[in-house]
């Protein structure tokens, strides 16, 4: 015990030397939480939009106000026709244009029949409709307004409430995403290529002859990064707070039980490749497309499970980050307790032990 | 005078490749023993299977009067091993590169503290202590690798090529230092492609083909082939594996 002691050591001396490795280690989750906070957010804020108006009055002057009102837009031009709005949508100026027709106030209080049109950029599908939405419901709600009172409004009405992220906020999805995507490359990458670098240089030789039992010395290897592996999960999870106010709103301890699980299960991974290739290259490359890919693709991160097609659904039952993702976004977001991931967490541990044994008892062979 | 090291029929064998075809030779205590051959001639897949990081595929190898198969973990408390790479640390002082192995072979702190710096006294290493290994001349690391091999004192120690890649002068103060180790009673398995080297040891044995075709003093070796330089006995080697058919 005392030799995995040393061990964990001197892998810290390593990993504090290396400038390139702790950049990684700890630029990688801040720099992705950002990117995904600020650049590739699919939140619609300030988004540009032309308002065609050819007879203005109260009726289309107070809509506009309420859409431009709202946060989500901002007014590109007014133009008293539709042909300039075309223009703007080639020159990419807009993303949506709201057309009034001739004469609002009228059909909409005598006639209680006025008909809007929204156009919208659908070259980006997922963001037009998400304007379109945002503007009909604005529009909905004023209409409603007006003729309360007057009439009661026909048919069925519906109240839409986004239960466990009521503003529709991204960095809801994306901070346990990146979360579960950087845990996985660094427990799974950092491993694979520590081990495969004392191959490459000779010193694993060198351990291999001395006395230091198999399992101790993996222990030693591990260790380390397990728990940079917590620090960083600690980290991502601190900076979607504070700075994308995404909540935790579940048990801290069980939320810790299922990283420490999906932790240990990509260090058994990073073990498993270091016994498959003895270059350091060979590792990076194949935790990159073994791991990185599916687990961004498959896991549900960007694209939910539901709407695949079934053969790729039943391929991501395979991937631990799939449950990882699905047990931290709920104990995350909805504060649920083991007894609605009880089934995640069983999945996991069962990889995690399978991942581990088979790591282990291969890298075994290969001392032998 | 018992073994050091004991094979009979010693056989390694990748699928239908045979590395190491059924050697067999005795190592005694406190010898040099030199373990010669062209490379591909098994030399480094025989070090493998005596220092226990190869399964051998049939035959007998004792190290230390232990069997390397069933009794693993006894060869390896002692033999000592340095690999041609002078395997250190490269991001690693000097002084944490000896701490470290000493910690490994499970030396207690104070041995460790003691021992490194009676080696860094020994080396004229003291001045570096704290420099990283990766900024050492060759020469340097070579001498520092072989200290950390002998530092929890082994019985038997294998060098696998400790002298590639190093100047000639430096090669010969090498083997002085390992003559100087060897009277205090260590056994040196040692393998080369520098046929001169042949002359420091106190037996040879030449591999080819998986096989030892030649085993005895250099100088008993020599009279056998009628050879003026062990260079020579190899050259005679060589040319008889070309002339079979």
């Amino acid at each position: 015990m005392r030799q995995t002691g040393i061990i964990i050591l001197k892998e810290f001396f390593h990993i504090l030397r290396d400038g390139r490795t702790l950049l990684m280690l700890f630029g990688l989750p801040v720099v992705q939480i950002l990117l995904f906070g600020f650049a590739i957010t699919t939140d619609v804020v300030n988004t540009r939009i032309a308002i065609v108006d050819p007879s203005p009055d109260p009726v289309s002057g107070e809509i506009r106000q309420r859409l431009l009102a709202s946060g989500f837009f901002l007014l590109e031009e007014r133009s008293p026709d539709i042909a300039s709005v075309e223009r703007a949508f080639r020159e990419n100026r807009i993303k949506m244009a709201v057309v009034f027709p001739q004469g609002v106030q009228e059909n909409f209080f005598r006639d209680g029949n006025a008909q809007i049109q929204l156009i919208a950029d659908a070259s980006e599908p997922n963001t037009a409709t998400t304007l379109v939405n945002h503007a009909q419901a604005i529009i909905m709600d004023y209409a409603q307004q007006k003729t309360r009172g007057d009439s009661p409004p026909p048919g069925i009405q519906t109240e839409i409430r986004m239960q466990y992220n009521l503003e529709m906020k991204s960095a809801y999805l994306f901070v346990p995403g990146v979360m579960t995507i950087v845990l996985m490359l660094i427990c799974a990458m950092m491993t694979s290529i520590a081990i495969t670098r004392e191959k490459e240089r000779g010193t694993m030789e060198l351990l291999l002859v001395s006395p230091v039992k198999p399992a101790f010395l993996i222990l030693g290897k591990v260790t380390p990064y397990f728990i940079l592996g917590m620090i960083i999960a600690a980290v991502t999870l601190l900076l979607g707070f504070f700075v994308f106010d995404v909540p935790v709103r579940g048990s801290t301890g069980l939320l810790s039980a299922i990283t420490v699980l999906f932790v240990l299960t990509s260090l058994g991974l990073g073990i498993f490749i270091s016994t498959r290739t003895d270059s350091q290259m060979v590792a990076m490359m194949l935790s990159m497309v073994v791991l990185m890919l599916p687990g961004i693709l498959l896991s549900g991160f960007l694209f939910p499970v539901e709407s695949m097609p079934a053969a790729l659904q039943f391929l991501s039952q395979a991937i631990p980050a799939r449950w990882y993702l699905s047990a931290l976004k709920s104990v995350m977001l909805k504060g649920t307790g083991i007894e609605t991931i009880w089934k995640e967490a069983l999945i996991l541990a069962g990889m995690c032990i399978f991942i581990l044994y088979l790591g282990i008892k291969n890298f075994k062979i290969r001392l032998s | 005078m018992p073994h050091a090291i004991h094979t009979e029929a010693l056989t390694k064998r990748f699928g239908n490749f045979t590395a190491v075809n059924g050697i067999t030779f005795d190592v005694m205590e406190g010898e040099i023993f030199g373990f010669l051959g062209a490379n591909g001639a098994g030399k480094t897949t025989a070090i493998k299977m005596l220092t226990g990081l190869s399964m051998p595929s049939s035959g007998i190898a004792e190290v230390g009067g232990f069997d390397v198969c069933r009794h693993a973990e006894q060869v390896k408390r002692n033999i000592g091993y340095m690999s041609q790479r002078f395997s250190l640390y490269d991001d690693l002082t000097v002084a944490e590169n000896i701490e470290f192995y000493g910690g490994i072979y499970g030396l207690g702190f104070r041995e460790i503290r003691q021992k490194r710096n009676a080696l860094l006294a020994e080396l004229t290493l003291e001045a570096v202590q704290n420099t990283l290994v990766r900024s050492l001349p060759l020469g340097w690391k070579q001498r520092l690798a072989f200290s950390i091999a002998i530092l929890h004192k082994p019985r038997i120690v294998f060098l696998d090529e400790p002298t590639s890649g190093v100047d000639p002068i430096t090669r010969r103060q090498f083997w002085e230092t390992i003559s100087d180790t060897a009277s205090t009673g260590i056994t040196f398995f040692v393998t080369t492609h520098y046929m001169d080297e042949a002359e420091y040891c106190n037996r040879i044995s030449i591999m080819s083909e998986g096989r030892i075709v030649a085993l005895d003093r250099p100088a008993a070796l020599k009279a056998q082939f009628q050879a003026t330089s062990t260079e020579d006995i190899f050259l005679q080697i060589a040319r008889g594996k070309k002339e079979k058919p």
